[in-house]
């Protein structure tokens, strides 16, 4: 075998050793940020079991909009909060769409409260508030994409609330009229 | 080449201490997806809730564990053993009933996995009394231990509405109305009211 004359400590090539650190680097980084999950906060309206009826919010049918989720994620909406049974509203049924969905639902009555209110007939301080109802056969997938299209097209005031008879009443009828099973 | 390995290395190091690995998961759960990119609060307790509605909690404070376990112990009459109360410490997401508390803690952790898959979930009933409404106990006992917990529910898209509605119950119970929900992450649609606020620097 042949020696070199011992002058200095032999040279190791390090380059895969550095390759492989770097390697690893990335692979921790990716890691450290991908566990932090992302979440979205919701604020759910304040209950109390004994609330006074005069405590409870009051929304002014101008500037209502009530969304009701049904199943196959099916969304019924109309304008206004319906609860008057006798003069049902005029329910629309859409989806989750980019085009023509509930999106564009939620855009167009956002500016006809800002035109009413550029009209004068509502107040400044009106603001559009979006009732969100999920019926039992709606999905939590369904709840998290209303919400997201609340944050989506910057609703001021929402809530999800307890779906009532009356609504689903008007859901049953709108099927039946449409021939939905 | 040699400050740069030396640099590469101390990058190793840290990435290395500072990753958490997530912890075992009791069941596969598939998150909706939402535009929201706020980080998961620091100290949360974990509601999870599966695609069948069952329901699991877990808290990752290791020390916040260890109290609620020996709390829920005494006050349930449970009479845990200290090599029980150390398999919740170390153990993941809980999803079965008191009653049934001590004999899964008994399981070695791989049993445990096996069992999980076929747990009946902590019981929520929110229809007859808040009495038998056990995550409501969970949730009161863990907030008196460490009051500044957050509550993060990780739901399954495919859920039904009134298995998160009773979620949601439970917690309106225990005057929490402010939660997150764990979610995956989405495009935000371009040309929307969001779109244009994230472009004009008012939100990340």
């Amino acid at each position: 075998m042949e020696v070199k004359g011992g002058k200095g400590s032999p040279r190791v090539d390090l380059t895969p050793m550095v390759d492989l650190g770097f390697l690893l680097i990335t692979f921790f980084m990716f890691t450290t940020t991908m566990s932090k999950p992302k979440t979205m906060e919701i604020q759910m309206p304040f209950k109390e079991d004994n609330m006074k009826e005069d405590e409870k919010s009051k929304v002014k049918e101008s500037t209502a909009m009530t969304i009701l989720l049904s199943k196959d994620h099916r969304i019924y909406y109309y304008y206004g909060i319906g609860s008057d049974a006798t003069k049902p509203p005029e329910l629309k049924v859409t989806s989750f769409k980019d085009q023509d969905g509930i999106r564009d639902a939620i855009i167009a009555k956002k500016k006809e409260v800002q035109g009413l209110i550029s009209a004068g007939q509502l107040s400044a301080d009106d603001k559009l508030t979006i009732m969100v109802k999920p019926a039992e056969n709606s999905t939590t997938d369904d709840l998290i994409n209303v919400l997201d299209e609340m944050t989506i097209n910057a609703v001021p005031i929402y809530a999800v609330v307890d779906i009532t008879p009356v609504d689903l009443e008007f859901i049953s009828a709108t099927e039946k009229a449409n021939g939905i099973q | 080449m040699t400050a740069m390995c030396d640099v590469a290395f101390l990058l190793l190091t840290f990435f290395m201490l500072a990753t958490k690995f997530k912890p075992q998961e009791p069941v596969v759960i598939r998150t909706p997806a939402s535009t929201s990119t706020m980080p998961i609060p620091n100290d949360y307790m974990l509601l999870s809730l599966s695609k069948d509605g069952r329901v699991f909690f877990s808290i990752d404070n290791l020390n916040v564990r260890e109290e609620l376990i020996t709390e829920i112990s005494q006050s349930k009459g449970l009479n845990l053993s200290p090599a029980q109360i150390k398999a919740f410490k170390e153990g993941g997401s809980i999803g079965v009933p008191f009653n049934k508390l001590g004999s899964y803690l008994a399981l070695t952790p791989a049993q445990r996995n096996e069992y999980d898959k076929t747990a009946p979930g902590i019981p929520t009933d929110t229809t007859a009394s808040y009495e038998t409404n056990e995550l409501s106990y969970w949730i009161k006992t863990s907030r008196y231990a460490n009051p500044k917990l957050r509550i993060a529910i990780k739901a399954d898209g495919d859920a039904k509405y009134p298995e998160i509605q009773k979620v949601i119950a439970t917690l309106g119970h225990e005057k929490v109305f402010r939660f997150n929900f764990i979610t995956d992450g989405k495009a935000v649609p371009p040309g929307t009211a969001l779109a244009t606020e994230i472009a004009a620097g008012k939100k990340e």
